[in-house]
């Protein structure tokens, strides 16, 4: 049962990042595009991530209820020493969430709607600026229990150029997703041909901040190479990222556009793998303490228990979702005309 | 202040401003699912405008809810991390499956909001009503967690060690029942009469009285059914209370000492040093009869609690009175309202009628507040009945009253902001759906 909750506890910050990161790059697209072109890049993703925008933000919840119930010392640990990147990330949360309801359901259309853009498109950058650095922070090993002042228990806990280097990572992936994602949604020809061009940027963005974590690991001591090539499988996740980089820019250059969400998918899949394997099952790296594993769970009945509700609780939710997605993509589609080409 | 009291402060905060979205986010889908239905029955169009405004309204509350929930579910954590480190396997069992019933309702909200006339007209209407069933499911698993905070069960307590943990038993704690019954009556009762006061306002006010009218008429049978039965289930709740958790009964009562023939204590100011109220009103052995049915029983006082073991009497006793308070006076208003209906036809047109309606907009809420001040203060200074104390479980980061002044910083701008949405809403309503 265990590995059980585990994979559901991977397949959710999987599913976050794909999913919540292109409601993310949304915001992050959003902010840069000329005003020219703005008002339509908003409707486009309105009209793509509208019906299903509270459903994209509850695989965050999903991932952090498991930890707390069945990994409460991974919990509690990250929100001790992780304490200020995790209120500045609840913070943009909250001022995205409703920020991009409030321009939605304003009732009254007027000047109020740039300051709910305004706030909308920053909170999209800090949020997953906020992700990555949490992220990065709990495997650069920088998390110190011992520590006796402040500042190195609870700001160099997280403030170092590796974790900086995977929140930037993090935003451009998210921006790249969403691009890749917006292609598809297009009603016109201009606009297609716009977040094809978006598409290449941030895909371009997306590898320097890629080297830029390379570098920081380097900078920082953080065997982050070795982590990642020191392995078979993360050297083949990392070939297959590649050959499937190579073979998304052969079809983007042709604008043969069908299958390109599904490379970016398998790009971010491969990655977070690559990512992930190494440490498994360790999740937070200390550094005067020992890792905090994903054996050290709560009891057994507790997990069972647990595992058993998110097995239950797919077989209601995941027909659903795709049910919702179904209706509103075929639906887009008809209005569209054209369809996805 | 000190970060252990910003620490709670932040909590209360979060929980405070969480709970009026949370009681909306369970009613309105109900009121919505009624309004729909007529307008599927009768097609009169009014309905429809009706069902189509509420939702407006209900989209902005669900997201400010879900976003305010987001923050909880860290907060926890960011908070009480000694706490959740014990407690997190023993009472998430009630937290996972609202997970689920969270997420179906964030996909059933995706149907209904979007779904206007893309779907089968009664496909749609059930979607609606997944919505409110859902979020009340989640409202009931969210209190059983609470319940379990006032009630642990689940485990054996050895030598500071949590051993057998069984989250099942936990979750159906002996507390949940009456706290989630409870609850849910409250929502009903607290968003009906906002929503009534608001109709009410406008009508008064002649404006798409129509539209207004039909508003009004749905929320006001929920709201005074609430009413008439949130006494009846407080009862249980205190019955249970003076069981299981005597310190918090006697310090909701201001009953400091162990006493035969207990009186009811209305009203009046504690004085923790006299160990008296003063200017209270007392009806001699009425809190003996209420809770064991006898009127010369003998009900603990706080003298039999240790002191260090006792929570603060003041607000307690405040917040209890607050609730009772309004809880009578909405069961009042409910039942002069449904003499005013079936006494004369006309009942609209009294306008006093209406003006208390529109007085007792906020009572609801009030008393929502006011009964989770009692429930949660009333159990200090246990975050866990009886076993960790609040002061065990804060976390060791300094600085909390930072977050504190940033968190109240944040929520009041958001109320105003939600408060700013909805004017504009019900303001627009004549623009919109006039007919
Ligand atoms: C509309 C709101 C409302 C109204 C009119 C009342 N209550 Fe209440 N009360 C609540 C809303 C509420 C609440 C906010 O929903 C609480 C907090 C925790 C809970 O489960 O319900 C609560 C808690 C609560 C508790 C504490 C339960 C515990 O700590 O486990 C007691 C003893 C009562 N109530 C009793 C009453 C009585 C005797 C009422 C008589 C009129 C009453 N309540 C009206
Ligand atoms: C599962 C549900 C809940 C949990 C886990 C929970 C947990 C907590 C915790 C850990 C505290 C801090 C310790 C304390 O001071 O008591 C607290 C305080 C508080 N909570 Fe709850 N709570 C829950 C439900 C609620 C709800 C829904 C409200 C609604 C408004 C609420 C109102 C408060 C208040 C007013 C305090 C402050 C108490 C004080 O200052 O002494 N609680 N709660
Ligand atoms: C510590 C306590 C609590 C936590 C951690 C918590 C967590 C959450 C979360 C994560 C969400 C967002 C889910 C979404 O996206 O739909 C949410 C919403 C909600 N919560 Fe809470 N909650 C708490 C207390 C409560 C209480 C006491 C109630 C009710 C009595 C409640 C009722 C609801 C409801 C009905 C929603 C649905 C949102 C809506 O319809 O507005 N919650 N909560």
């Amino acid at each position: 049962m265990l590995y059980i909750v585990i994979s559901y506890l991977w397949a959710s910050i999987l599913l976050y990042l794909l999913l919540g990161g292109a409601d993310f790059g949304a915001g992050i697209l959003e902010l840069f595009t000329s005003d020219k072109h703005r008002s339509n890049t908003r409707k486009t993703m309105y009209k793509a991530i509208g019906p299903i925008w509270e459903a994209n933000h509850m695989w965050l919840i999903i991932a952090i209820v498991i930890l707390f119930v069945g990994f409460p010392a991974i919990y509690t640990t990250a929100s001790v020493y992780l304490h200020i990147p995790l209120v500045i990330m609840l913070m943009g949360i909250i001022a995205r969430g409703t920020a991009f309801s409030f321009r939605n359901y304003d009732a009254v259309v007027d000047e109020m709607q740039l300051i709910y853009s305004r706030i909308f498109v920053y909170a999209s950058v800090i949020t997953p600026l906020f992700l990555g650095i949490i992220a990065g922070s709990t495997v650069a090993g920088r998390i110190d229990p011992a520590a006796h002042d402040f500042v190195s228990a609870y700001v160099f806990s997280w403030l170092h150029w590796f974790s900086v280097a995977v929140g930037l990572f993090t935003v451009s992936i998210c921006g790249f997703l969403a691009a890749v994602y917006l292609i598809g949604e297009a009603d016109n020809e201009t606009d297609r041909r716009r977040f094809i061009t978006k598409t290449k940027t941030t895909n371009i963005a997306a590898f320097a901040c890629g080297a830029l974590v390379f570098i920081a690991a380097k900078y920082e001591k953080i065997p982050l190479a070795e982590w990642i090539f020191g392995n078979a499988v993360g050297i083949l996740a990392i070939s297959a990222a590649s050959v499937s980089l190579i073979l998304f820019w052969w079809l983007l250059v042709r604008k043969k556009t069908q299958v390109l969400r599904v490379l970016a998918a398998f790009q971010v899949t491969m990655i977070l793998i690559a990512i992930t394997y190494r440490h498994y099952p360790n999740i937070i790296l200390q550094k005067s303490a020992p890792p905090l594993s994903l054996m050290n769970a709560a009891n057994d009945k507790t997990i069972a228990a647990l595992g058993w509700a998110l097995l239950i609780g797919s077989i209601f939710i995941l027909p659903a979702l795709f049910y919702l997605i179904y209706s509103f993509d075929r639906r887009n589609r008809k209005l569209a005309g054209t369809g996805h080409t | 202040m000190n970060d252990f009291i910003a620490a709670r402060s932040q909590m209360a905060l979060s929980l405070g401003f969480h709970i009026i979205f949370s009681c909306i986010g369970m009613v309105m889908p109900f009121f919505m699912a009624v309004s729909h239905f007529y307008w599927l029955r009768t097609h009169n169009i009014v309905y429809r405008n009706v069902t189509r405004a509420w939702s407006k309204g209900v989209a902005i509350f669900f997201a400010t809810g879900a976003v305010s929930g987001t923050v909880l579910s860290f907060e926890l954590g960011l908070l009480w991390p000694e706490f959740m480190r014990q407690a997190g396997p023993i009472f998430g069992m009630p937290f996972s499956l609202e997970g689920t019933a969270f997420f179906i309702e964030a996909i059933a909200l995706g149907f209904f909001l979007y779904g206007w006339d893309r779907f089968n007209p009664w496909f749609h209407w059930f979607t609606g009503v997944i919505v409110g069933v859902s979020g009340l499911v989640s409202g009931i698993l969210v209190v059983s967690a609470n319940a379990w905070m006032n009630d642990p069960t689940g485990f054996d307590y050895v030598r500071g060690q949590f051993l057998h943990i069984d989250p099942i038993k936990a979750m159906f704690n002996p507390a949940w029942f009456q706290q989630a019954l409870h609850m849910s009556i409250a929502a009903f009762a607290a968003t009906g009469f906002a929503v009534a006061g608001i109709h009410a306002l406008m009508i008064l006010r002649r404006q798409n009285i129509l539209f207004h009218t039909k508003a009004f008429k749905i929320a006001v049978v929920f709201a005074t059914a609430a009413a008439v039965l949130q006494p009846l289930s407080g009862d249980l709740s205190a019955k249970y209370v003076a069981k299981r958790q005597p310190a918090k009964l006697a310090a909701m009562e201001a009953h400091y000492v162990t006493s035969a023939s207990a009186p009811l204590i209305i009203g009046g100011i504690p004085d923790d040093k006299a160990k008296k109220v003063n200017y209270a009103i007392e009806i001699p052995g009425l809190l003996s009869f209420m809770i064991d049915g006898d009127f010369h029983s003998i009900v603990k006082g706080l003298d039999s609690i240790p002191p260090e073991d006792q929570p603060p009497v003041a607000v307690t006793h405040f917040a209890f009175q607050i609730m009772v308070g309004l809880g009578m006076l909405m069961l009042t208003i409910a039942i002069m309202y449904f003499t005013a209906v079936l006494r004369r036809k006309n009942w609209r047109n009294s306008k006093w009628l209406l003006r208390l309606f529109v007085i007792a907009t906020p009572i609801g809420f009030i008393a929502v507040e006011a009964g989770w001040i009692v429930t949660e203060v009333g159990r200090q200074p246990w975050i866990l009945q009886g076993i960790m104390r609040t002061a065990e479980a804060v976390t060791p980061m300094p600085g909390i009253l930072y977050s504190f002044y940033l968190f109240t910083a944040v929520y009041f701008s958001l109320a105003i902001a939600v408060v700013f949405l909805l004017y504009r809403q019900i303001k627009m309503v004549g623009k919109i759906y006039d007919i």
